[in-house]
């Protein structure tokens, strides 16, 4: 547990400035009925992005990304943040795992 | 119901493969057993308060919690396993011995069958909660549930399975090479969560460096396919590895192995004890 809060406390450390050094592209989805909104998004290309999903359903949810390499899950009723580095052109798909038939999306990097 | 039996099946694989593996290379050690399946225990249970505290762990950190409660899990895996095969490679030859099954290595083998114990936890601890949290969000659901549950069940089901069926296949190796099969596959079990871990770390941005993919596989053999899960957790497989997760892989693994070959005694140490008269 001590080895554990030590850890927090460096990576606290290490976030703190990580954030305030970087200056991320803020993007917005939610979940409601296991369906992402909006079911695209879109951001410019050489800029890192902080993503932020919020859960209206009350179950769990696993936010993934194959493609952004992210594998988060989603309390019922909360909430994460998806950070990602800068990205090149393109389309990338991510998904709802637990709800794979409905909740799906992409994000567009032009 | 397919569908929940897949998702569970796919989150248990891991755990599964890693207590069939512990279980073999513990085969006839005494008193190993109530170790590995107390680690079940303890990372079942872990997994129902990782779970019921999701949310709070997410927020935590700025937002890294998740991530960084992954990565430390998996660190401390990965020091469990090399320290595991040093000491293997120290005592293990004690061990095989019949001379020393009597009960004095098993006292001296304690130590080394309590990091498999936490190997075994952690592995339950990480995978599982994402299974409670899965099949909380089906009962929670109410909708159509039962067929959902049944499922889900019939994953861990199949994760037992999996479990079962990687012990008993060890075992068929003849118990001298068991010992070197299970050191090898322990290595590159040790090398793979080590990748893992530097993905948590680069997924938290707390890594930054080496972040682009160095190829990528996916349309060949998914991570998500159930053949390239085992992959994920045997040899450590990942469809697009980023550059740093390859340096850690091949790190861990050159790390493991050079540690071993210096814990090991010199080959043909004089044995005082088994010197028969010529």
């Amino acid at each position: 547990m001590t080895f554990f809060r030590t850890l927090l406390a460096a990576a606290a450390l290490v976030a703190g400035s990580a954030a305030s050094a970087s200056s991320e592209t803020a993007l917005q989805l939610t979940i409601k009925d296991h369906r992402f909104e909006p079911a695209s998004i879109n951001a410019r290309a050489g800029e890192p992005i902080a993503i932020t999903v919020k859960n209206l359903d009350a179950t769990p949810e696993e936010f993934e990304s194959k493609a952004l390499k992210v594998e988060k899950v989603v309390a019922g009723n909360g909430e994460i943040t998806v950070r990602l580095r800068p990205l090149k052109p393109g389309r990338y798909a991510f998904a709802g795992e637990y709800h794979e038939d409905t909740a799906k999306g992409e994000l567009i990097v032009e | 119901m397919l569908g929940a039996l897949i998702i569970v099946f796919r989150e248990v694989i891991e755990a599964g493969l890693v207590i069939g593996i512990v279980l073999a290379v513990t085969r006839g050690a005494q008193g190993a057993r109530p170790f590995i399946f107390g680690g079940v225990a303890a990372g079942a249970l872990g997994a129902g308060v990782v779970a019921a505290f999701a949310d709070a762990l997410s927020q935590a950190v700025a937002g890294r919690g998740q991530e960084l409660f992954n990565a430390g899990v998996l660190a401390v895996a990965v020091a469990m396993l090399a320290w595991h095969n040093i000491w293997m490679a120290r005592h293990g030859r004690e061990l095989a011995s019949e001379l020393a099954a009597v009960g004095r290595a098993a006292a001296a083998g304690e130590k080394s069958f309590l990091a498999l114990a936490v190997v075994v936890a952690l592995a339950v601890l990480r995978e599982g909660s994402e299974v409670a949290l899965f099949l909380y969000g089906i009962l929670a659901s109410g909708e159509s549930g039962s067929a959902l549950l049944l499922g889900g069940l019939g994953g861990l089901a199949l994760g037992a399975a999996v479990s079962a069926l990687t012990y008993f296949g060890l075992v068929t190796i003849p118990a001298r090479h068991l010992f070197a099969v299970t050191t090898v596959m322990i290595t590159l079990l040790a090398a793979g969560l080590a990748a893992q871990c530097a993905g948590f770390l680069q997924q938290a941005w707390i890594v930054t460096a080496l972040s682009e993919s160095l190829w990528d596989t996916s349309a060949v053999l998914p991570d998500s396919s159930i053949l390239g899960r085992v992959l994920h957790t045997l040899i450590g497989y990942t469809d697009q590895p980023t550059g740093l997760q390859v340096i850690v892989y091949l790190a861990t693994l050159a790390g493991i192995a050079i540690a071993t070959r210096l814990a090991s005694p010199p080959p043909r140490a004089p044995k005082t004890a088994q010197a028969p008269a010529e």
